[in-house]
């Protein structure tokens, strides 16, 4: 069995050993610590001349990437905690995506900033978030999400080829869970309908070919929606497929069309604070789309519009739950 | 004052000061009691202790008064402790529970009570203390901003930033950077090219280095400096070397025994226990009893509510 923080560190590895020119920039990223979450283990000792722990300075850490990525190389940046991404985000928005285009022609700018995402480990407001929204809808700035479905060595090789900017959110609890394997996902199993790369879909192996209901969830909540999915069949045989993509934006909606018209429910499942977020974005293009065809509104589950509170009892009642999407679900079909 | 002033205390010379002993051992068996709770399960999250920092806030105290604005860091719970003497009601904090400082939400590293700040992201607060200033400048308040940061935290440009601003408005700052060597597990020489003092020396602005901890002495000396800022004489950073004993923040040192042993031959706890064996034992005991006292009746306590605003 494979965790999901190992098949990440895995992927540097690969990363590092295909490409004479990546660079790594993080805080605390060498050996023998590796990471806050241990996720560059043993970069800085195969790579030491470009695998740079630096000091906390994260705007300056996504400014270096960017310039070597101007001189021709190609660079990950480590933000610690995904928070902090607030701090760079002069050097991605308005130096890296615009770079691409402003001059007049593309430049490219290879540039991935992984940011460890989410709450659930009691580390506070300010430790706990998922950013995503706030990097949504800005041109030539792609956001991501690591999967256990998805192996991150194709992942990350299709960002750094892609030459442009990439912010790439990796939920910190999902690093401990293990990849997907036949078995993993109790009665789910994996496909890859709309082509390698592309998001996964989970389907009960004894499932109808239509389901009831489709959950789009990137990794983070994924098994959030799994298990849902398995308590709505088992209390009340609604079937469900999940759709988790690692492409959050831009989100390409038309393969998964025929599904979604398809099902009674259509379910997008967050832990972003509700409000300008990935699922209002994604169910924007659902309805632009499927207007006349979907049988109800999209239920949209997004962690509550609110900061995210340290005590465990208190952020439950903040961050969605799978009890939370089973009811969300419930509710629509019996409204 | 001139840029450069060094005050430099060997040994515990100007004898103990019980309510200051006290402090100092409330602080240390609080903050033992939150590794032993993080080991036995009973507290999750993330922490970082400040054993053997004690007493930096301790010595600070007495020349703080209560409408200064105190900003700490992640690594805050001896700040909050010397300025409230409330052990249940951060413990509360960190734990969830009924008579929490901030209901449960903030947690160790987000505190606010009073004139009291703490925030989790580095370098943040320093900035939000030159507002806090130039309030106390421009309303003719006698107070000033106080703010702590680590060594490691210089390396934000925020800093920079905001040393610039409350030099040029000569603001009633005092910077207090605990330079424990280390950031993480960064040592210091590895993420800081120069020193503190010649980053303080470039702004015009007034360096205080101290070494040792014997809290008396450091009180006496720094008396002076802080009443000077109080004054109008501007902001001034006070940099103490000091000894980070523990993890960074639970399980998570990277550093060999042998050099946390030598971190261990500055910790004031011996040289205070040295002093008077009898005294110590005596306060350590009372202190010790508290803690323990303070865990059992927070623990029984039922969740903190939320009044959500
Ligand atoms: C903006 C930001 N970046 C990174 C972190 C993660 N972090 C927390 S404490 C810390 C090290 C701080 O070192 P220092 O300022 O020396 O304080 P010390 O921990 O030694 O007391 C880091 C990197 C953070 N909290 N905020
Ligand atoms: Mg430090």
């Amino acid at each position: 069995m494979e965790r999901v923080a190992e098949n990440l560190n895995r992927a540097l590895h690969a990363a590092f050993a295909a490409d004479p020119d990546l660079f790594l920039l993080g805080e605390d990223v060498a050996d023998p610590y590796g990471g806050a979450f241990k996720i560059t283990k043993g970069l800085s000792s195969g790579y030491p001349d470009r695998v740079l722990s630096t000091p906390i300075s994260e705007q300056s850490l996504v400014g270096v990437a960017n310039g070597l990525a101007l001189s021709g190389g190609r660079a990950i940046v480590e933000i610690m905690f995904g928070d902090f991404a607030t701090l760079a985000f002069d050097q991605i928005v308005n130096f890296a995506a615009k770079s691409v285009a402003m001059y007049g022609r593309r430049v490219e700018v290879p540039v991935i900033v992984r940011c460890p995402t989410g709450g659930r480990r009691g580390y506070g407001p300010t430790h706990s978030q998922s950013l995503q929204k706030h990097f949504i809808g800005v041109p030539h700035l792609s956001v991501h999400e690591i999967s256990p479905f998805h192996d991150s060595t194709a992942l990350l090789a299709g960002l750094l080829a892609d030459g442009e900017p990439a912010v790439l959110f990796e939920d910190k609890v999902l690093y401990t869970q293990p990849m997907y394997e036949p078995g993993t996902d109790g009665p789910f199993v994996a496909d890859f309908p709309f082509g390698a790369g592309g998001p996964a879909r989970l389907r009960a192996s004894d499932g109808d070919d239509v389901a009831d209901c489709v959950i789009i969830a990137p990794g983070g909540v994924a098994r959030r929606a799994l298990a849902a999915a398995g308590t709505l069949f088992a209390e009340h045989e609604i079937t469900c497929e999940v759709i988790v993509p690692t492409r959050l934006y831009p989100f390409d909606v038309e393969p998964l069309l025929p599904a979604l018209a398809g099902a009674e429910v259509v379910c997008l499942v967050e832990d972003c604070a509700a409000g300008g977020t990935w699922g209002t974005e994604v169910a924007a293009r659902v309805y632009q789309r499927l207007w006349g065809r979907l049988r109800r509104p999209v239920v949209l589950c997004s962690a509550e519009a609110e900061v995210i509170p340290t005590a465990a009892h208190l952020e439950q009642t903040v961050l969605p739950q799978a009890s939370d999407i089973h009811r969300a679900i419930w509710e629509a079909l019996h409204a | 004052m001139k840029a450069g002033t060094a005050i430099s205390v060997a040994g515990i010379d100007a004898g103990i000061d019980v309510d200051d002993l006290s402090s100092l051992l409330m602080i240390r068996h609080f903050e033992q009691s939150v590794l032993d709770l993080f080991a036995r399960g009973l507290l999750s999250g993330t922490t970082h202790t400040c054993l053997g920092q004690e007493y930096v806030p301790v010595a600070l105290g007495p020349l703080l008064a209560p409408d200064d604005f105190v900003f700490s860091n992640h690594r805050g719970h001896g700040h909050y402790l010397a300025r409230f003497d409330d052990p249940e009601g951060l413990l509360a904090e960190m734990t969830g529970r009924e008579g929490a400082v901030c209901s449960g939400v903030g947690g160790s590293q987000h505190i606010f009570r009073g004139t009291y700040l703490s925030t989790g992201v580095q370098g943040e607060s320093l900035p939000v203390a030159v507002g806090t200033a130039l309030w106390f400048q421009r309303t003719g308040l006698p107070g000033i901003a106080v703010a702590y940061i680590g060594d490691g935290t210089w390396g934000e440009g925020a800093v920079y930033e905001a040393l610039n601003l409350a030099a040029l408005w000569r603001l009633p700052l005092l910077v207090v950077v605990e330079n424990n060597g280390i950031a993480q597990t960064t040592p210091t020489a590895r993420a800081m090219a120069g020193d503190i003092a010649g980053r303080a020396a470039a702004f015009g602005i007034a360096h205080v280095s101290v070494t040792g901890s014997d809290v008396a002495a450091i009180r006496a000396r720094l008396a002076p400096v802080v009443e000077r800022t109080r004054a109008g004489g501007g902001p001034v950073v006070v940099e103490f070397a000091t000894h980070r004993l523990g993890p960074h923040s639970k399980g998570d040192d990277t550093r060999s025994a042998a050099e946390v042993a030598a971190e261990r031959e500055h910790d004031w706890h011996d040289a205070y226990r040295r002093l008077d064996p009898d005294l110590f034992a005596k306060v350590e005991d009372e202190q010790r009893t508290r803690i323990a006292e303070a865990v059992d009746r927070v623990l029984a306590r039922p969740a903190s509510v939320w009044e959500r605003g």
